[in-house]
């Protein structure tokens, strides 16, 4: 029984430190309607300031506790220079802007924070004055969780007073449940949402510094805690801050027991429960309808087919892509295997992003899926390499078919969140179910068959997989199931009325996507000879994202422009000391000066011409 | 005389609070029916359960003979019932053509074909019908540079691309300019006088009104009070009482539609 007990206040003492960091995040979202990915990396701040503090001034409870304050408190005058230099230019930008531009934050505080404070993880003083256990029902129980169960309900209180019995409170409550009433108000919206912006990045510290007794600090802290923040503001729902102290008791509570029975559980419980919560209840527990999208975006133009001048451009680079292998060296190759893959991933995304408007945080998930089913069916069932790459797409395109059922019936940021659980589980399952993935070790010997080994023979078998499934989603992109999916994304309302099933529609292009990720997954795994984990992550995803971004959302040329670039940015900078930093810097100035990306330049300047000539 | 609705008993309650309550009316082939009553009357709860967005307590919808009760709004679509938005849905990323073109491509089962170019299919069709509206020369241009007149245009050629049986409009000149409301509602009167489509309307604006329905349906707290042709209508005392005694006019009515 003292056990039971002692694991619920194990649990109790996570949901606090998890309630901090994702109310915060909560706050911001509700206010500003921004997905902020940085929020991890004000949590991990906070937790280095902390550290640095707190050693200085060690020994005593003052020192203690005014190191975690100041260092907080710091945290949310970072929060404070981020929103003024860079979120206050894209609160009117397309969600996905919004995430990637943050995304970029977090790259660029990583490389800094090595820089500050170097590599190794550093393990902090234990907090003066509850450094000792004492025991409850005969079972020892740190006081320092003692402490954080204490804080938790007492943050979650002061908000609450914050909010109710302030000005300013009752303008934040305004602003989340109905923005433009707060506009049309003549509150000044922009200080208000700094104001939101500097209060969540300091509780991100807060929680950050808090941890410092529990564990010891590292740069994977901001992407570890993100994911689990995310899940708990979308159970919670988005903008409810006592929806994210439930949630966070929910969960942390659910898996003090959990892993007594099920130990692996810890990584995939937090988005099963965000599963189950958002398929019962679409806006989480205490959401509302309404508060799911972020800005609305500007209509995209009508489709045109390519004028004979680019088709003759196209085809010219598609020939000497073809050719290549007759001049370039092997290292070209499989850098030109990685473009065709980056490629044909991109293009899948932006099929179900820029033409179903269905923006999604995980489609690594089918990329993954479809790179571990062809190396499993060549480990396990001793497939050859074709079969394998028809075996993979399946695997991916029925994965996509199960959580794509789920995902479709939601929109927006829900939407989004929810492909990010899927991913998520796929990706715990792979990483922990050892005796059939490898877990971290991956599945190794995934090569192509004997006549396709050499480097220019496979080069055409990705060339004729990639090329041929890139030029399929185009095709799709202006067929009527297409048409009927950008139909859907322009108004869902509409299509049913002229009898489209849109659930139905959106779900056939959900898997659809899915699919050619996956034969995209198969492509890389039999290139590299070996899959890993990484290959379903946050970051391969993520990845997409900008690559997508990058090219221009807008265009159907624009996910091929961003694939290129993407990949020789990525093999020059990664070769550089800092290149976190760098690409996080590209990141942003793409984000703010050329929101459309490269394809949207590229019409700019081919109208500018055009208009010179004229 | 055959009739393509009939409406039997058909309510309504949110909270408790009756909305709709046992409507009855038919509709004859051929007729231009108006449905009015001050704001908050039951109009628009009315359309929302015939098209199939709202299920209702008690009634019967019945469409040449079929139920509609208890479809799916795209089922009812099929059947033969086309509608038009109080405030206009359209493809804002399609040209004005495409939009009645993916219509077309609805009504023919083609929306899962993966390999034919959609701009490609039923061109004609579509053009005779925005000729129909008098658009055939905005074909070309991207539907979200429309003025908001022409929107409302391009939704009824859209509502009339599967050739329905009947053609149901809720506000159709809301938020038009009274020239372009008279000349709206003078080409749906123009289109059921060809034959082929019957209509229900909801309309503020009783000169658009009394110049063109055939009949008039007036609606009160939920519940039908008259019916007749509009000079029975205008002579109706209970009507009267309805829009004077709550302190507008049949002329105000409209003003802040
Ligand atoms: N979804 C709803 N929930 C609650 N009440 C509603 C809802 N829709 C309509 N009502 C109420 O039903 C009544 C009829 O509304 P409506 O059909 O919109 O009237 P009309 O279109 O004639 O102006 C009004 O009192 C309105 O407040
Ligand atoms: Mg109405």
């Amino acid at each position: 029984m003292g056990f039971y007990f002692a694991q619920l206040l194990t649990g109790l003492a996570n949901a606090s430190s998890l309630f901090l960091i994702a109310s915060g995040l909560s706050i911001i979202f509700g206010v500003t309607r921004i997905v902020n990915f940085a929020h991890g990396s004000f949590y991990m701040v906070g937790a280095y300031l902390t550290y640095t503090l707190v050693t200085m001034w060690s020994g005593s409870v003052l020192g203690f506790w005014g190191g975690v304050i100041l260092a907080a408190a710091a945290v949310g005058l970072l929060g404070l220079v981020i929103e003024l230099t860079i979120l206050r230019r894209i609160y009117k930008a397309p969600e996905l802007f919004q995430l990637v531009a943050t995304f970029g934050v977090v790259l660029i505080v990583q490389d800094v924070t090595l820089a500050i404070w170097g590599a190794e993880d550093l393990l902090g003083p234990r907090a003066p004055g509850l450094d000792r256990a004492v025991r409850i029902m005969g079972e020892p129980i740190p006081e320092y969780d003692l402490a954080l169960i204490a804080i938790g309900p007492a943050v979650l209180l002061a908000i609450w007073l914050l909010f109710h019995r302030t000005r300013w409170g009752v303008l934040v409550r305004a602003a989340t449940q109905d923005r433009e009433m707060v506009g049309a108000l003549g509150v000044n919206q922009a200080w208000l949402f700094s104001a939101a912006f500097v209060l969540g990045a300091f509780l991100a510290g807060l929680g950050g510094a808090l941890q410092i007794p529990r564990e010891a600090v590292s740069l994977q802290m901001d992407l570890s805690i993100i994911g689990e923040a995310f899940v708990v503001v979308v159970i919670g729902g988005m903008g409810s801050v006592s929806g994210a102290f439930v949630a966070a008791v929910l969960i942390s509570v659910l898996n003090a027991f959990a892993i007594l029975v099920f130990p692996q559980i810890s990584i995939v419980l937090p988005f099963v429960v965000m599963a189950v919560v958002l398929i019962v209840r679409p806006y989480g527990l205490f959401g509302k309808p309404g508060s799911e999208h972020g800005a609305p975006e500007e209509p995209d133009q009508p489709l045109t087919l390519m004028s004979q001048r680019s088709a003759m451009v196209l085809a010219t680079a598609v020939a000497l892509l073809a050719l290549s292998p007759a001049v370039a060296a092997d290292f070209t190759m499989i850098l030109l295997v990685d473009v065709m893959v980056a490629t044909l991933f991109a293009v899948s995304l932006h099929f179900m992003m820029g033409i179903g408007g269905m923006v999604s945080f995980g489609h690594a998930a089918y990329f993954g899926v479809g790179a571990y089913g062809a190396a499993m069916a060549v480990k396990f069932f001793d497939f050859g390499m074709l079969p394998a790459m028809v075996f993979g797409p399946v695997c991916a395109a029925t994965a996509a078919i199960f959580f794509g059922w789920f995902c479709v019936r939601l929109s927006g940021v829900y939407l989004a969140m929810l492909t990010l659980a899927a991913a998520q589980i796929l990706w715990g399952v792979t990483f922990q179910w050892q005796d059939f993935t490898g877990g971290d070790d991956g599945i190794l010997g995934v090569w192509p068959a004997k006549w396709a080994s050499s480097d220019q023979v496979y080069f055409y078998v990705a060339f004729v997989l990639c090329i041929g499934g890139i030029w399929f989603l185009r095709r799709a992109a202006h067929s009527p199931f297409g048409y009927t999916l950008r139909g859907i994304r322009d108004s869902q309302t509409r299509a049913e009325a002229i009898g489209i099933n849109t659930n139905l529609h959106q779900w056939m292009g959900f898997a659809l996507a899915g699919g050619f990720a996956g034969l995209a997954g198969v492509v890389f795994a039999f290139s590299k000879g070996s899959v890993f984990p990484d290959s379903l992550g946050i970051a391969q995803s993520i990845d997409g994202l900008i690559m997508v971004l990058l090219g221009g959302i807008h265009a159907l040329a624009g996910p091929i422009f961003g694939a290129v670039a993407f990949v020789m940015i990525e093999d020059w900078v990664t070769r550089l000391d800092y290149w976190r930093f760098i690409f996080g810097a590209i990141i942003l100035i793409v984000v703010l000066l050329a929101p459309d990306g490269i394809a949207g330049g590229v019409r700019r300047l081919l109208r500018a011409v055009k208009g010179g000539a004229a | 005389m055959t009739h393509v609705l009939e409406v039997r008993g058909l309510s309504k309650s949110f909270d408790g609070v009756h909305a709709v309550r046992g409507v009855d009316f038919d509709l004859t082939e051929g007729e231009f029916l108006a449905l009015i009553g001050p704001n908050g009357a039951g109009k628009t709860t009315c359309f929302n359960m015939l098209n199939g967005y709202l299920r209702p307590d008690a009634g019967s919808v019945r469409l040449r003979g079929a139920e509609l009760i208890g479809r799916p709004p795209r089922k009812i679509w099929r059947m033969g019932v086309g509608r038009t938005f109080q405030i206009t849905a359209t493809f804002l990323s399609m040209t004005v053509l495409e939009n009645v073109q993916m219509a077309l491509i609805s009504h023919h089962h083609r929306v899962f074909d993966l390999f034919s170019r959609a701009t490609r299919l039923y061109v004609e069709q579509a053009m005779a019908l925005l000729e129909l509206v008098s658009m055939q020369d905005q074909a070309r241009r991207a539907c979200s540079e429309l003025a908001y007149g022409d929107l409302k245009r391009l939704e009824l050629a859209i509502a009339l691309a599967h050739e329905p049986a009947l053609l149901l409009m809720d506000e159709p000149t809301a938020g038009m300019a009274p020239s372009e409301r008279i000349a709206l509602m003078a080409l749906t009167a123009e289109i059921v006088a060809k034959g082929g489509v019957s209509v229900v309307f909801t309309e503020h604006d009783m000169d658009v009104v009394f110049a063109h329905a055939h009949r008039i349906l007036v609606l009160n707290r939920g519940e039908l009070i008259a019916e007749g042709s509009g000079a029975e209508i205008r002579a109706n005392p209970l009507v009267q009482e309805v829009y004077l005694g709550g302190g507008t006019s049949f002329v105000q009515e409209g003003a802040h539609a």
